[in-house]
């Protein structure tokens, strides 16, 4: 089934472009050299290094010399957050939001525990940032703002440069987890308010185990990885060839398709979810429909539970994801979708489907042929009918104030 | 994913008396119905029982349930387990049962086979008017998770019956401590009491356990006295903590030969599974520990 399913799933991975691995195989074979090596076989090696990086460089509009290589995307918000931090160690103020990926929430948090303070804004209905907030937010004391740029969920994307120029007033610095967005929207950091931008490369047909850092020239940088001289001692630690290639040329062939690519996935999840809504009664689209990535849907099927609609989906080979607590480790369900202040009655029921170049046509009429029936089946057990059941109410009421 | 037995998939591809039971108004007949979990905590279910009033037997048992495969697995596993059984017996079936019948469930999913316990006993004490709330807010109905709205005596119980160690087992079967997270330390704490008051040496039996061996090595020649004192004995160190625990208890009466009169008090006293406490909690203990040959009576 692995190799024949219907994989729409791809803000969670991608699948590996094979002239990606076609490039990097022989990094882990026959070009085995450090490339902090003197001697040529290292130099070959580092030469190629280069390569990747010029191509890395160009998706973002941005100099060579301002990319460093991490390990992952959690690793680049890690890194940007302690660097912006100790850059600035009189400042103890950070700006976030509340629908963050882990990676930038839960350090935050802890940075909490360490005397930090933290502002996380909220987002609407539509989970859009009210840049009013923002502005509110931002003090001179305010060292850092760490903002997605588009989310992993829902898709919706926020006006990073909008709220860039504001950041700037405050002379705060402004990283961007662009985790989900390179690949899907051109990126120009040459005209651009940012200051760090983090990217990973399993999100756009690269390798897991991959990601890089955009710093700014001119940007105080502190390391927390320390060791050699690698990446210009932002970031010590021999590099990883083999996907430091990879995601060169994943980054490459990303630009090549961009605007054929994401037109055609725009055009494919738009039907996949016009027909679902107009053949489903009772759903809805979670997020803002209309500054949203052009592969992501979020439908909320109401009175279900998320797993228990992946779970008849599988039985199709068809891979989505849900906002469900069930098929988290947690029992709570997705903070994206609670912070947008979801009725419950959504919530649980959320289906996120994404899409890539490879999908066609075939698999999204697939889904389109499927998911009628599995909603019903699964509405038929459910006791839950409509909103206005008053055991339902009761309970949404009694757990408002959560 | 998930790594679901095959019989919990095959219940949920194909579950077994999925609906409602409409009252039809037959003669001798009853619908009983329970209602538990909610839509804000992922996981709701409703349990109709059709209920034979004379033998208070189950006719039939169908679900609705809101929630994951396991809940849903669950709740089918249920119906089939209860059907057959009279009210009494029903009482009986606990959370660990309805695992076993799946062939087991992921340890973060047994919550889903608490649910289906409680909906059951929800039905049962529905059906026999017992408002479910003397049942659930014992020991003060003391909130210790706000996230989901679990009390102490409910963490205590599953502890209890599941000899739970951990926090995090905890949350894996009532979902206490799976919100935010701040009562975990609290769980703890009750984690701990349960443990130390079932690892002390009264409690643990000690003191039952010498008398009953010097019973046992005198062939059970007890006098009149010494089986009252026996029985006081098995009663406050065996029995009466797992009563309080569920929010009730217990008080020697009288002993009549091998007739021993209890009363029954607090939740215990109102619980429509009281026959199934004195039975299986009273009786069977202090035969076991006593005399084979003890009847229990409430009065
Ligand atoms: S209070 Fe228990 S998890 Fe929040």
């Amino acid at each position: 089934m692995q190799n024949n399913c219907i994989y729409l799933d791809n803000n969670a991975t991608t699948k590996v472009d094979p002239e990606v691995i076609e490039v990097m195989l022989p990094y882990l074979t026959d070009y085995y050299g450090n490339p902090s090596s003197m001697h040529t076989f290292g130099g070959q090696v580092g030469k190629a290094v280069r390569t990747a990086r010029e191509q890395l460089a160009a998706i973002l509009g941005a100099d060579e010399s301002e990319i460093v290589y991490t390990s992952c995307g959690t690793e680049g918000d890690n890194a940007a957050i302690r660097a912006a931090l100790l850059a600035q160690p009189e400042k103890r103020h950070i700006v976030t939001t509340q629908v963050e990926h882990p990676a930038v929430l839960n350090v935050c948090k802890q940075l909490e525990t360490q005397g930090y303070s933290v502002t996380y804004l909220s987002v609407n209905h539509q989970g859009q940032l009210d840049l009013d907030e923002l502005e509110a937010s931002l003090t001179g004391n305010t060292a850092l703002v760490t903002i997605m740029y588009a989310n992993n969920e829902t898709g919706t994307i926020f006006p990073i440069e909008q709220i860039g120029l504001r950041v700037k007033e405050y002379g705060a610095i402004f990283h961007v987890d662009a985790v989900q967005a390179v690949g899907k929207i051109p990126l120009n950091m040459k005209t651009s308010t940012v200051d760090m931008l983090t990217l990973s490369g399993h999100k756009l047909h690269g390798p897991k185990g991959i990601g890089a850092l955009y710093i700014r020239r001119g940007v105080r940088f502190r390391p927390f990885m320390i060791g050699g001289h690698q990446e210009r001692g932002r970031r010590a630690g021999t590099e990883n060839v083999p996907a430091i290639i990879a995601l060169g040329k994943a980054a490459e062939l990303e630009l090549l398709h961009l605007e054929e690519a994401t037109a055609k996935e725009r055009k494919l999840r738009d039907r996949l979810e016009q027909t679902l809504l107009a053949t489903i009664p009772d759903c809805v689209v979670n997020g803002d429909v209309t500054q949203r990535l052009p592969n992501t849907t979020n439908i909320g099927f109401k009175y279900i539970e998320g797993e228990a609609i992946l779970l008849l989906l599988n039985k199709y080979g068809i891979c989505a994801s849900s906002g469900s607590a069930c098929t988290s480790g947690s029992l709570e369900p997705s903070h994206v979708l609670r912070a947008m202040g979801l009725p419950y009655t959504t919530l649980h029921g959320s289906i996120r489907f994404s899409l890539c170049r490879y999908t066609t046509e075939a698999e999204i009429d697939r889904v389109i042929e499927v998911m009628p029936s599995i909603v019903e089946r699964l509405r038929a057990l459910s006791p839950f009918k409509n909103d206005d059941a008053g055991w339902l109410q009761g309970q949404e009421q009694a757990l408002a104030h959560r | 994913m998930w790594d679901y037995t095959d019989k919990v998939l095959e219940l949920f591809y194909d579950p077994k008396n999925q609906g409602e039971i409409e009252e039809t108004g037959e003669a001798g007949v009853k619908v009983a119905t329970g209602e538990i979990g909610s839509i804000a905590c992922g996981d709701a279910l409703r349990l109709h029982l059709k209920v034979e009033v004379e033998s208070d037997k189950i006719l039939d048992a169908r679900f609705q349930t809101f929630g994951c495969t396991s809940a849903i697995a669950s709740s089918s596993a249920l119906t089939e387990m209860v059907k057959g059984l009279t009210l009494d017996e029903a009482l009986k079936v606990s959370n660990k049962d309805i695992a076993d019948y799946l062939g087991g469930l992921p340890e973060a999913k047994m919550h889903c086979s608490v649910m289906g316990q409680e909906a059951l006993e929800a039905a049962i004490y529905n059906y026999r008017g017992i408002p479910l709330a003397t049942h659930d807010d014992d020991d003060e109905g003391a909130l210790v998770c706000s996230c989901f709205g679990i009390s102490e005596s409910k963490i205590r119980r599953v502890i209890l019956e599941n000899h739970l160690t951990d926090a995090e087992q905890v949350t894996n079967y009532v979902k206490a401590g799976g919100g935010c997270g701040s009562c975990l330390a609290n769980i703890d704490d009750i984690i701990r009491s349960v443990q130390q008051e079932y690892a002390s040496p009264a409690l643990n039996n000690y003191g039952v356990q010498v008398a009953t061996e010097i019973v046992t090595s005198k062939q059970r020649s007890l006098t009149n006295v010494q089986k009252i004192a026996l029985i006081q004995k098995v009663l406050d160190e065996e029995v009466r903590p797992v009563l309080i625990a569920d929010g009730g208890d217990v008080e020697l009466y009288d002993v009549e030969g091998d007739r021993v009169k209890v009363v029954l008090q607090g939740a215990c006293g109102s619980c429509s599974s009281s026959t199934a406490t004195l039975k299986i909690a009273i009786e069977a203990r202090l035969q076991d520990r006593v005399s084979k040959s003890l009847v229990v009576e409430a009065v």
